[in-house]
């Protein structure tokens, strides 16, 4: 008979090592998965966790690893706030998409000025666009105790109409020829997020996600709000007693996270991406939520978990190009590695009792 | 924009169509919920009966089939949701997440071979009598089969809360779980049941659309529908009744905004298109929801 006592404390140990463990499971349990699909196991694995990185055309490769990484950990560090505190902000794909509509609108209100003020405006635009849209949640879960989860997860549908509706309406490139999308902006200096090392995938995004990290290490261990985060997520009733208001953690938790998604939605659209499009968002805002928990809410683990997976992202692309290995069997590899550390975080909290059972 | 061209009579008739995948996946998480799990892979295990259902439908050439294969995929979907949760007590708000994020992989990968190709035909019933009556014939008696199962579903749901022992046993597990095992009921088997009979509603809502409301499969064909019916229950306040005029609510809504987009409305079809979920929100925001079962979304653990 197998049983589980519950730890007097979360183990320490089975903290660092279950996202190890649970990638060690991803990868075996992705192994079936596509050999079920007619491809070799170990090639494919090995094309997607170490061709980008060790291939003789990982030059090419490595940079995009920043590329990819950078939105997907710019958003989970402000979800795993508001995470830490058990408030639920997953539309966080909504509000990158508002960032790069505001920002890019800026921007393209510009056009054709050049002006070394423009991309920082932009930059400005972009995070209070994802800012409001995470304050409407917000407020609705202040105002009138509405479910954050819910609100949040509908205005991402609303939010991608908004960006159709932009794509096709107000923002359209006026000399597109009636075609969809925007002008685009990494073809206009002043408000392109270009790489600050030509070649080498590091743009400000990049920059600011570091950033970002860093900041969120300070404030989640040395500040007070850090503290209060911490406090209400393990225990509301004695972060009330300790004098931490509910209402200002909340929208607090919410602007952190939309703000950060706003950005990174704007350096995609400024670079990467280039131009407002119908089909701009590719899902970036529901990896972050794997990326918070594969990182532990823990800002360094997210650099770590937001690298593996951008190498998932590349390295699936790489096989779906060399090996034919259909793209969305990547996605379920992406599910899988949080169904795997959901799993094994079992072990983090209960200690696992072998043998006869104790009347 | 030309309101006229808008039948009443037609629009109340598909209304009970529009309204039909959204209750029966909302009906089977109210059940989930009032057994004290919350379930937020409802788009996930939707979006694989969608998909389950059409392969069937396709193969068999028998929508009842594909209908069956449809709550099937779905409640085997559920099973990792409650293996996880129940059995290793993960958290349920995360494990949901990666159910439906799962689930959307699943059914694209599933679903490959079948872009473009047309499902079998799922003929209406035209109900003797009864479809006869002018107006309320064609609105309420004219449909096809599965919105009479959605609507016997949440009619033997109600039943079975409020009549039945086991219904009883069902709630004084979600509203009390350490009470519930100390008279000796098996939470996690209750618990384990109500997560797969959740789970295959969700897929009988999914294959409605891929079957009958579509009738294709299109990828992430689902759009946020299994989110919606998790925002039914909370409007329902955990009620069978209220869950269907909820449902009717959303219905009439998306009917609506789609005929206003057909009657050219001056309004962008973009705009109209966000209606169901801006009305989504502001029903949770105006009507307050009752009281939830008192052990909604924590975990059980039987210490000893």
């Amino acid at each position: 008979m197998i049983m589980l006592e519950k730890r007097p404390q979360p183990s320490r140990g089975w903290t660092f090592a279950t996202p190890v463990v649970a990638v060690v499971l991803t990868m075996f349990f992705g192994g079936l998965l596509f050999a079920a699909l007619g491809q070799d196991p170990l090639v494919t694995i090995r094309t997607i966790f170490l061709d980008p990185l060790f291939s003789e055309f990982a030059w090419f490769y490595r940079p995009q690893l920043l590329i990819k990484g950078a939105p997907l950990v710019l958003i989970a560090i402000g979800l795993s706030f508001g995470f830490r505190a058990g408030i639920w902000n997953i539309g966080a794909e909504g509000q990158y998409i508002v960032g790069a509509i505001c920002g890019a609108a800026v921007g393209l209100a510009f056009y054709p000025i050049e002006s070394f003020v423009i991309f920082p405006l932009m930059i400005i635009a972009g995070a209070i666009g994802g800012l409001l849209w995470a304050m409407i949640p917000g407020i609705l879960r202040v105002r009138f105790g509405t479910n954050e989860i819910l609100v949040s997860l509908m205005l991402v549908y609303v939010a991608e109409q908004l960006l159709a509706s932009m794509a096709l309406g107000a923002l359209r490139n006026p000399d597109g020829m009636g075609f969809p999308g925007s002008r685009n902006l990494s073809q206009y200096d002043s408000a392109a997020n270009l790489e600050i090392i030509a070649g080498s995938g590091m743009h400000w995004g990049v920059l600011t996600a570091f950033l970002a990290v860093i900041l969120a290490y300070v404030a989640l261990s040395r500040h007070i709000f850090g503290f209060n985060v911490r406090l209400s997520g393990q225990s509301p009733r004695a972060a009330r007693f300790a004098g931490v208001n509910p209402g200002m953690l909340i929208l607090s938790c919410m602007g952190i996270s939309g703000a950060l998604a706003g950005l990174a939605g704007l350096f995609e659209v400024a670079g990467p991406a280039g131009q407002i499009s119908i089909d701009f968002n590719v899902g970036y805002g529901f990896t972050a939520i794997i990326v918070a928990f594969l990182g532990r809410l823990h800002p360094v683990g997210i650099l770590l978990a937001g690298g593996l997976m951008a190498l998932t992202y590349i390295g699936g692309e790489i096989a779906q190009s060399n090996l034919g290995l259909p793209i969305a069997a990547i996605q379920i590899l992406q599910g899988m590695l949080l169904f795997f550390l959901l799993a094994v975080d079992v072990l983090t909290n209960y200690r696992v009792i072998w043998g006869r059972q104790v009347a | 924009m030309d309101l006229s061209s808008i039948n009443p009579v037609l629009l109340l008739a598909s209304l009970m169509v529009a309204a039909t995948p959204i209750l029966l996946a909302a009906i089977g998480e109210l059940v989930v919920e009032r057994a004290g799990v919350l379930n937020l892979g409802v788009e996930g295990m939707m979006i694989t009966g969608a998909v389950c259902g059409f392969v069937v439908a396709v193969g068999t050439n028998s929508p009842w089939l594909g209908f069956l294969g449809a709550a099937i995929g779905g409640a085997l979907l559920s099973v990792i949701f409650g293996f996880l949760t129940q059995l290793l007590l993960s958290n349920q708000v995360a494990t949901g997440l990666a159910l439906t994020l799962f689930g959307l992989g699943l059914s694209a990968l599933m679903g490959q071979g079948y872009i473009g190709i047309k499902a079998p035909e799922f003929p209406d019933w035209h109900i003797p009598l009864l479809g006869d009556i002018p107006v309320i014939g064609p609105i309420v008696f004219q449909h096809d089969p599965m919105v009479y199962v959605g609507l016997v579903i949440v009619a033997g749901v109600w039943a079975f809360l409020k009549y039945s022992r086991a219904g009883l046993i069902l709630r004084a597990v979600g509203e009390n779980h350490e009470a519930a095992h100390a008279l000796g009921y098996h939470v996690v088997r209750v618990r384990m049941l109500a997560i797969m009979f959740g789970g295959a509603c969700a897929g009988l809502g999914g294959a409605y659309l891929s079957l009958v409301r579509v009738p294709q499969w299109t990828e992430g064909m689902t759009a946020g529908a299994g989110w919606i019916a998790l925002a039914i229950v909370v409007f329902a306040s955990w009620r069978p009744g209220r869950l269907l005029l909820g449902a009717y609510l959303f219905g009439g809504v998306t009917v609506l905004q789609l005929n206003l987009q057909a009657a050219g409305a001056a309004i962008g079809v973009e705009y109209l298109s966000m209606a169901p979920y801006l009305a989504t929100i502001a029903v949770l925001v105006i009507m307050r929801a009752g009281r939830a079962p008192g052990s909604l979304g924590q975990s059980f653990h039987a210490s000893r």
